[in-house]
């Protein structure tokens, strides 16, 4: 019997979530031994007409990663999904717009005008930006055209499962390729990691008092982190309560808050916005002054509470 | 659509102790308020989660009004008004940098008893947003 076939793309992605199947180290053996990798752009060389020539259907399963911000991801999404059994998101950008969604929070023209005009480390004296297509003496040359909102994976295609994370751990790598190998795959939809919040299992939740009293918010670097208090009692942001667990807790481990890289759990829809119900309950202050106070000394609300979900946000991106 | 012809729609979500009932009060007293407010019933203030209000905006509510008891201490649940009050603060500098002015949202402790507040919060709250004009927000159905 033929084995399998696979395919990994990446869109807007910073080559962590490669890193990860890389990551997968010997059990990558495993892996090729059971399924023949068909494309994966990042490690070997297939073209995108070798993708074209494909069967409809051909792919058993096609990992994408990275948002999907520019007309050539589009193109290249719609066309795997075509040649694929199934499509599963890679990864917190695939799965909710992830870091390049964070550009949600500005413009298009903004956000080109301050990576190659106004940025501290540019020198641009021509003004030079990218454009779709740009006449040269050998011909007019093209390039892919942002979007004006970078997306997350199924706001552009149908998607059939979710592996969260940024970037995702090698155990529910591996635990996704068995899953689809030995036909066990729970209901279409499904994000392949626990339903449960990482502050459910995590060994500091119980030294977190009842109510929190703190005068201000710090960020990680501005305090000595105690490696065995919950985060939110030393006034440290921490995603913990509205972010799914799975993740092994490595950044807790590691002494660092949770950013929220996987996600709500299921019955959440908008991570910032539950993160807020969830602030709002926990601490002590209660005059308008002392809350004051303690919000203003939060950095940057918004990209820190949808700091890995703003493309599946309710608004998906700032009001213009 | 034009200023003049614009009525804002506004969610308002009230506590059943208090602020529904000086809804109620308003309603059966016979005072008018404009009829551009749609209450949401809730248990307390405390229970509306940020993403109820959010969500309120998302569909295209040009504002988001939240009453609950009075504080400190008149809270069924002792301290949900508190938690709406934190909420409060915080949604107020989120808000901007998500491009919602902060004028469309609105937060107000009314009492069983204070029926002529609920009236005078309502219009001047409708005429506030009157002024201030539809939501920027294009409703958009699913993904």
């Amino acid at each position: 019997m033929a084995k399998p076939k696979i395919a990994f793309y990446w869109c807007a992605s910073c080559g962590g979530c490669e890193e990860a199947v890389v990551d997968l180290a010997e059990t990558v053996l495993k892996v090729v031994e059971a399924v023949d990798i068909v494309f994966w752009p990042c490690a070997m060389d297939f073209k995108k007409t070798d993708v074209e020539a494909m069967p409809d259907g051909s792919i058993a399963a096609t990992f994408i990663n990275g948002a999907v911000n520019s007309d050539e991801q589009e193109e290249m999404v719609h066309m795997l999904r075509k040649k694929s059994q199934l499509v599963i998101a890679f990864g917190a950008c695939s799965h909710l717009g992830g870091i390049p969604a964070l550009a949600n929070l500005t413009t298009k023209d903004a956000l080109v005008r301050s990576s190659y005009l106004e940025g501290p480390t540019n020198v641009n004296p021509n003004k030079t930006v990218p454009l779709a297509k740009s006449p040269t003496k050998d011909g007019e040359l093209h390039l892919p055209v942002l979007k004006d909102y970078a997306l997350a994976l199924d706001q552009v295609t149908d998607v059939d499962y979710y592996i969260p994370g940024c970037t995702v751990p090698v155990k529910l790598i591996v635990d996704a390729v068995m899953a689809i190998l030995e036909g066990k795959l729970p209901p279409k939809g499904s994000v392949l990691a626990p339903n449960r919040t990482n502050c459910d299992t995590c060994d500091r939740n119980k030294t977190k008092p009842e109510k929190i009293s703190i005068s201000k918010f710090y960020r990680p670097y501005e305090i000595e982190l105690d490696e065995e208090k919950c985060f939110m009692a030393q006034g440290v942001i921490c995603m913990g309560p509205v972010t799914r667990g799975g993740c092994d807790e490595r950044c807790i481990k590691g002494n660092m808050p949770c950013r929220g890289c996987f996600g709500p759990v299921n019955q959440v829809e908008d991570q910032g916005m539950k993160f807020i119900s969830a602030l709002g309950s926990i601490f002590e202050a209660k005059e308008d002054e002392d809350i004051e106070k303690l919000v203003a000394s939060i950095q940057d609300p918004a990209g820190t509470f949808y700091r890995f979900s703003m493309a599946k946000s309710y608004l998906k991106h700032k009001v213009e | 659509m034009s200023d003049k012809t614009f009525e804002p729609r506004i969610v308002a979500f009230l506590c059943n102790w208090c602020s529904y009932t000086g809804a109620d009060l308003a309603g059966t007293s016979r005072m008018k308020y404009p009829a551009n407010v749609r209450t949401i019933r809730v248990m307390c203030s405390g229970r509306v989660d940020a993403q109820f209000i959010m969500k309120a905006f998302a569909e295209g509510a040009d504002a988001v009004l939240v009453a609950g008891c009075h504080t400190p201490s008149d809270c069924h649940y002792q301290e949900g008004n508190f938690k709406a009050l934190r909420r409060y603060h915080l949604l107020k500098k989120v808000l901007p940098q998500l491009g919602i002015e902060p004028e469309r949202f609105r937060l107000e402790w009314v009492s069983a008893a204070e029926g002529d507040k609920f009236q005078r919060v309502c219009t001047e709250f409708t005429e506030q947003v009157r002024k201030l004009g539809p939501s920027r927000i294009q409703i958009r159905k699913g993904a």
